[in-house]
């Protein structure tokens, strides 16, 4: 037997053992994904066994090295983890903005110490993180960013505001751009700073979105305090690691969506029609229904195009630049055809008859995807200016 | 004729917008929704709108209306648009009278006509059954028995369902599911035994509800039109159904575009408006170019139900069809233009995709209706 079906051998006994009966169903939903953090927001016992658990395997976040509190594994194994959990309907322990936007940055610019400090209780759910970085006037332009942070010896004292917060209210530290000198342009003198949300200084307002739900927060600072150990890189070079950070939430905005359980077309069929030939009956929607079908396969084999370009070190190829405004456009995409596939459906907000406007609402919320982590526009003028060279007007 | 508005027409345009704009607008309607209100529109404007006679702006002078036509009221209806004023224009003086107009014998239309006029009685239509719209696939049931008829059957996206008086419901006197013949129209009251009406809270916060008939009995004198024959006079009704809410979503869509535009030339990044970007500049422009072929369309359709015009079903099936592809480019780009503050509730942006979208959905979407468009142009 190869090493690797050792570990599938092993890894689904240890399921099987582990993975509580509850946590055997995939989630409905944002709001049932565990984001862990001093006081989580979803409070069932068995998610919080499923995450101790499997964060004690250092699973929760399988291919982080095993002491950051990862699980050490291999892309392959990794791979083989995943499969064994979707075999019996296992939900993912646990997800969060550390997991999937500061430990990246962390592991890339952060030095031991705070590696050490930061990224395991990201990896047992201990303490959830939120994003500062856009500013009523920092939006597209994040770089002009106004947010003060000043040297107070051993930390900094910071003052201002930051928008579109997501999770202010729930999260427990905050990773954040501040500017700590006004000289040079306005890429240089920004910081890269984490602070503690629990204190006198920071204040969060939920702000309420279309879609009904309120995920994000005006922030303000007013004296807030930020230890010098935890400035990441130095003084005045933040712009590189939000850069890079940024890379990895755009990532992962693009992998938002996710596979229905039946397939639109199919839905359409039951709710529309067919003809003799089991064609749906309206031509027009068919047309449409094909074509995000057939874009979405195309999407996916890009996708796995660049990672194994990247395996065989290729290295990354310009087709990546392209994820983040593909894969939201495509999920828009995905959620108008819902509500044309759901007609009256689809089209409820509240009350049982429309499962509580969950196919509404998720339209709703997915116009953000291609706002939120750099706007489509700001995406496409990366592709125009970086990658194909075009000039500035 | 000619495609631009007449003088009165003209005025009556500038008197709705003027009057809804400071009556019944977004922030009306936000009032509305946050509140809960149980009707869902003032009561107060409503009467207001009904003595400046537009709840009778199509119908006939011998039957109390102002003998407008529906150029008229598909004006008022884009300044509804517009602002998104939440009444029962919709259901009962686009629909509800049309519906007795074609169908109803001259009792039935003295009896109900000049109640919808004054704004007094609130009739609207039960058509569908299952989540799309499609107008012969009826299982409602109607079986001569007692002294007229007995209805059962379910519905729903029955405009202001519970603030109706009577419904007009399409029921089947013979045939299956799937038949033109067979359907039949019947005048029910709310309140009459066996009708449940379940109030429902659909996205764009406007009146809608289902209807379930459970042994309903209706007299005689309750058929409108002849027994399985209301289909022409049902069709002739949607067609001018679609084309008023194309009128609506003309004005939503003109609305949206013009706050847009408007937030491109104050927004300010990287030093300069964000309408300084040619990439921006260019999708306005196109935008702009769809509407103007919009609202042509939607002239065109309106006047052709005034003139008897025979190519009323295409035209209306084109109207709806181009409106609800430009709504939701106009919604989209508005949302998408505005950045993060166009997601948020506190901003009206988001209010014109939810009206947008249920409108749009509302007697059929854009794909039923471009196919509909493919069909009778023979392909
Ligand atoms: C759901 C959601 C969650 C979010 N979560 C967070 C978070 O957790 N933390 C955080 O810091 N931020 C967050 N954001 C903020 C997000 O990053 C910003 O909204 C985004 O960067 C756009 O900035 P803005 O809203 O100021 O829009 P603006 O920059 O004002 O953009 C307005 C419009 O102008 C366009 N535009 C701007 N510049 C150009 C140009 N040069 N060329 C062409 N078009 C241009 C934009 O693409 C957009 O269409 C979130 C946003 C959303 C919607």
């Amino acid at each position: 037997m190869s090493d690797l079906d050792q570990f599938r051998q092993e890894t689904r006994a240890w399921l099987e053992a582990n993975c509580p009966e509850a946590m055997r169903q995939p989630v409905t939903g944002f709001e049932d994904i565990y984001n862990g953090g001093r006081v989580p927001e979803i409070d069932h016992p068995d998610q919080k066994v499923w995450c101790d658990r499997m964060a004690e395997k250092g699973w929760t976040v399988p291919h982080w090295p095993k002491e950051y509190g990862g699980g050490g594994l291999s892309a392959d194994e990794v791979k083989v983890l995943r499969q064994e959990m979707s075999r019996i309907g296992a939900r993912q322990a646990l997800d969060s903005f550390g997991i999937s936007m500061l430990g990246p940055a962390l592991l890339q610019f952060g030095t031991q110490e705070q590696k050490l400090e930061h990224l395991p209780p990201i990896c047992r759910g201990e303490i959830r993180w939120c994003q500062g970085y856009s500013e009523p006037n920092a939006g597209s332009d994040l770089a002009s960013l106004a947010t003060r942070a000043e040297d107070k010896g051993d930390h900094y004292l910071i003052n201002g505001q930051k928008v579109w917060t997501s999770y202010a209210d729930k999260a427990d530290w905050i990773f954040c751009l501040v500017r700590t000198d006004n000289t040079g342009t306005k890429h240089e003198g920004i910081s890269f700073v984490l602070f503690d949300m629990d204190q006198p200084g920071v204040e969060a307002r939920p702000i309420k979105l279309i879609s009904g739900s309120s995920p994000f927060c005006e922030t303000f600072f007013d004296n807030a305090r930020a230890d010098k150990a935890n400035l990441i890189g130095e003084e005045g070079k933040g712009w590189t690691i939000a850069k890079y950070l940024l890379t990895h939430e755009r990532e992962m905005i693009s992998g938002m969506g996710g596979a229905p359980k039946k397939s639109l077309g199919e839905t359409a069929v039951e709710l529309i029609g067919a003809d003799e030939q089991g064609r749906l009956s309206n031509g027009i929607l068919r047309q449409n229904l094909a074509q995000y079908q057939l874009d979405t396969v195309a999407f996916g084999a890009t996708m796995a195009r660049v990672g194994d370009e990247v395996k065989s070190g290729q290295g990354l190829g310009p087709a990546s630049s392209i994820f983040k405004y593909y894969g939201t456009e495509l999920n828009k995409r995905r959620n108008e055809l819902n509500l044309a596939v759901g007609g009256e459906e689809a089209l409820g907000w509240e009350g049982d008859a429309y499962q509580g406007g969950q196919v509404v609402r998720d339209w709703l919320r997915s116009k953000g995807n291609s706002i939120e982590g750099g706007t489509t526009e700001v995406q496409l003028n990366i592709v125009s200016k970086r990658v194909l060279g075009l000039p500035d007007a | 004729m000619a495609l631009v508005l007449n003088e009165e027409q003209s005025m009556l345009k500038d008197a709705a917008a003027g009057f809804l704009a400071e009556k019944a607008t977004v922030a009306h309607l936000r009032e509305l929704r946050d509140s809960g209100d149980a009707t869902g529109f003032s009561q107060d404007v409503w009467k207001e709108m009904a003595d400046m006679g537009w709840a009778g702006i199509a119908i006939d002078e011998e039957f109390g209306g102002l003998g407008y036509g529906y150029t008229g009221l598909g004006l008022v209806l884009e300044q509804v648009g517009r602002n998104l004023s939440a009444s029962p224009l919709q259901s009962s003086v686009l629909i509800g009278a049309t519906i007795i107009a074609e169908l109803g014998d001259q009792a039935q239309k003295e009896q109900f006509l000049p109640a919808i006029a004054s704004g007094q009685s609130i009739v609207t239509l039960a058509i569908q059954e299952g989540a799309h719209h499609a107008p012969s696939q009826i299982a409602t049931t109607a079986v001569a028995g007692g002294n007229g008829y007995v209805l059962n059957g379910s519905k729903r996206l029955v405009l202001d369902a519970h603030v109706a008086d009577t419904f007009v419901v399409i029921a089947r006197t013979s045939g299956e599911p799937g038949d033109t013949d067979g359907l039949s129209a019947f005048l029910v009251d709310a309140k009459a035994d066996g009708v449940a009406i379940e109030q429902r809270s659909m996205v764009d916060n406007l009146n809608c509800g289902a209807l379930t008939l459970n042994n309903v009995s209706v007299d005689a004198s309750a058929l409108l039109g002849s027994e399985g024959g209301a289909a022409s006079g049902l069709n002739r009704t949607l067609d001018i159904a679609n084309i008023g809410l194309a009128s609506e979503l003309l004005g939503v869509s003109t609305e949206a575009f013009e706050r847009t535009v408007a937030y491109l030339k104050e927004r300010k990044q990287f030093g300069q408006v964000i309408g300084s970007f040619q990439g921006l500049q260019h999708r306005a422009a196109e935008l702009f170019a769809e509407l103007e072929l919009a609202r042509s369309i939607v002239l065109k359709a309106l006047q052709a139900i005034d003139s008897g015009d025979e190519s009323l079903p295409v035209l209306a099936s084109a109207a709806k069809a181009k409106l609800c592809e430009v709504a939701q480019r106009a919604t989209n780009e508005g949302v998408q233009m505005h950045g993060g503050i166009g997601m948020t509730d506190e901003h009206e942006i988001g209010f014109f995709i939810k009206r947008a979208r249920a409108a749009q959905h509302t007697f059929g979407d854009y794909n039923y209706h471009l196919d509909r468009f493919a069909s009778l142009n023979g392909f």
